[in-house]
């Protein structure tokens, strides 16, 4: 069952494309991660699928909704949590559920326990009568996505949800996450952190507007990854560097004390390497071949384009 | 003798601890990364360094120079990117270069070779009538650092130099730190993605106004204490509350499709005890991997651990709002 379907979407704006012909689809209670740049094209996709912005073409299925056809229907059954959610500052937290959760159209006695609930789940109770304003950054992230979860929503679309919150509050966040896709809430989460992209189920790469890959992560990074990734590590450094940026590689990095190095045919060229390096004096004392990064496959699928 | 030396730096604002006391020795030549959270006292912490913030207490010394005392000496000797750098936007590429040359004296035939030279340098030469204002956010970034270049400085202090970057122009900036490094530049430079530290030779984790620890990257992995398994399988919260009960058990945590669970570094072949276990348990799983914990694991460690240990002493936090 799957609980987001989006095939061939693209949506202009004038002569600029925003998002370029899309397709993937995210299963019900899966974490879905949408991994970009600013201005790749994520928060555009987010808008299509919440009914928000018309697409230029292409079909988006929503909980079995056409988001093109009938934008109207989706709203209610969807959590969604901004980059810069609208929190009242000057209302407590308790206050903050209240006034959404009427606006999702709860009322009584249905909207006081189900109030209970988010703040249980989030374990802000003992925080309840506290302004909104006096919360530090992690809990106000919480409260947020408390207030998106209000009315149950089957999809809950976040939008760079931990961008500046520290790493406690950031797994804790994530922990809140897992619980939810456990009990079958599907989650799409957009994020320019590659770290945390390495958390979702399954994830898509999007830049420009395109998508470079769809997958789960390890996977990806086994199929997306043209050639391999070597780490270098040398006596000297900074005597292998300038050997390597002049062996035709694709890329050359320092890490520290060692050095990453990333090209096509990569285990086939290692004596080679090495045998220049002693031949500059590098001190080599090991190349080993490594697994990519999120962000090494990022980048090789970028340059090629 | 260290390039650049703090002791006991402390700063408050009002009844906020912003730094609560750090001591850096950071070598000649040497790359030097601070991570930590947002409001960790980075920036505070690189302004005083930087002489634009007096200290309440403590001492600084760049390349000898007392910066407390006499922070005008160390204009010279020191190359300072803010996180707001600020940039001319109606100046174009060249003209914001021409603007820091004539503030630090760089005059002449020296200025034209120089500028020449970190417009190469940044990968900005195609684009030096554009005004700053158009530049996209990593060449903003690489014409900020060419600015701060401009006076040929031995030190170099770079707050969240990538934040906001795509991750295209952030490898690139590494590259040109990288070069920097090679030329014998001291370079501090903090950040708030993990990922990042291991491109220094050094890194200090800051936390609430304190460096918890500072190590080469290499040895980041050992903060953690026992060994990391991660666990593949369909159902991880069944794992999860079967693993809390595998004898020498440390913690766990879901990490995307697989749980990671952390054992007692003295258990012999600790995958196969595991999968055992597990098995006894009635659980299936695709596969059991050792593995090596990320950065940010061994920062959540070191933090859990700290509270645990003042709490342990009958200590009280700092409480520390920013």
């Amino acid at each position: 069952m799957n609980a987001v379907v989006v095939e061939h979407l693209t949506k202009r704006f004038g002569r600029f494309v925003a998002v370029n012909d899309i397709s993937f689809t995210v299963a019900r209670g899966e974490i879905f991660g949408f991994l970009g740049p600013n201005g790749s094209g994520k928060t555009t996709t987010i808008r299509m699928l919440l009914g928000l912005l018309p697409p230029t073409s292409g079909q988006a299925r929503v909980l079995d909704v056409d988001v093109v056809r009938h934008p109207e229907r989706i709203a209610r059954r969807v959590g969604y949590m901004s980059q810069k959610f609208s929190l009242y500052p000057d209302l407590t937290v308790e206050e903050n559920l209240r006034f959404y959760g009427r606006t999702y159209g709860l009322r009584g006695r249905a909207l006081a326990r189900r109030q209970d609930e988010v703040l249980a789940l989030i374990g802000l109770e003992a925080q309840r009568r506290r302004l909104t304003a006096a919360l530090a950054g992690g809990w106000k992230q919480k409260l947020a996505l408390a207030t998106a979860l209000l009315h149950r929503p089957e999809l809950l679309v976040l939008d760079e949800p931990t961008a500046g919150v520290d790493p406690i509050n950031r797994r804790e966040f994530w922990r809140l996450l897992y619980g939810l896709a456990g009990e079958g809430v599907t989650v799409f989460v957009t994020t320019h952190y590659m770290d945390e992209a390495e958390q979702c189920h399954r994830l898509a790469l999007i830049h420009n507007g395109v998508l470079l890959a769809v997958g789960a992560p390890d996977v990806i990074k086994q199929t997306h990854m043209p050639g391999q990734v070597v780490e270098v590590l040398c006596a000297r450094p900074r005597v292998a560097l300038p050997v390597l940026r002049a062996a035709d590689l694709a890329e050359v990095a320092l890490y520290g004390e060692r050095i990453h190095i990333a090209g096509p045919n990569l285990e086939h060229r290692l004596d080679e390497l090495r045998a220049r390096l002693e031949a500059a004096g590098a001190g080599v004392i090991a190349l080993r071949v490594i697994p990519p990064s999120l962000e090494d496959v990022f980048i090789a699928q970028t340059s090629t384009r | 003798m260290s390039t650049l030396f703090c002791r006991n730096l402390q700063r408050r604002f009002g009844k906020t601890v912003a730094v609560a006391g750090v001591d850096l020795d950071i070598a000649a030549g040497e790359m030097y990364g601070l991570i930590g959270p947002d409001g960790a006292g980075k920036t505070t912490l690189l302004r005083m360094l930087a002489g634009v913030l007096k200290p309440d207490a403590g001492t600084i010394r760049m390349a000898g120079v007392d910066v407390v005392r006499q922070p005008e000496r160390v204009r010279s000797l020191l190359g300072y990117m803010p996180q707001r750098f600020s940039l001319y936007a109606d100046l174009g590429v060249l003209e914001n270069l021409l603007f820091y040359a004539d503030i630090f004296g760089v005059r002449g035939a020296e200025r034209r070779q120089r500028i020449e030279r970190l417009l190469a340098f940044a990968r900005l030469e195609d684009f030096r009538d554009r005004p700053a204002g158009q530049l996209s956010g990593g060449m903003k970034k690489k014409l900020a650092l060419a600015c701060a270049l401009i006076h040929r400085p031995r030190v170099l202090l770079l707050d969240e130099p990538t934040n906001g970057v795509d991750p295209i122009s952030r490898r690139e900036f590494w590259d040109i730190l990288a070069d920097l490094h090679l030329e014998g530049v001291t370079i501090l430079v903090t950040t708030p993605y993990m990922d990042e530290a291991e491109r220094c030779q050094r890194v200090g984790l800051m936390h609430e106004g304190r460096i918890l620890r500072q190590d080469t990257p290499s040895a980041l992995q050992t903060w953690v204490p026992g060994r990391m398994l991660a666990v593949y399988a369909g159902d991880l919260a069944a794992i999860a509350a079967a693993v809390a009960s595998f004898p020498g058990h440390l913690d766990h945590h879901t990490y995307g499709d697989r749980l990671h669970v952390f054992v007692a570094p003295d258990l012999t072949d600790p995958e196969a005890a595991l999968a055992e276990h597990l098995r006894a348990c009635g659980l299936s799983f695709r596969q059991i991997l050792s593995d090596t914990p990320r950065l940010e694991e061994a920062f959540i460690h070191l933090i859990a651990h700290r509270e645990d240990e003042s709490i342990r002493a009958g200590a009280r936090l700092p409480s520390v709002e920013l």
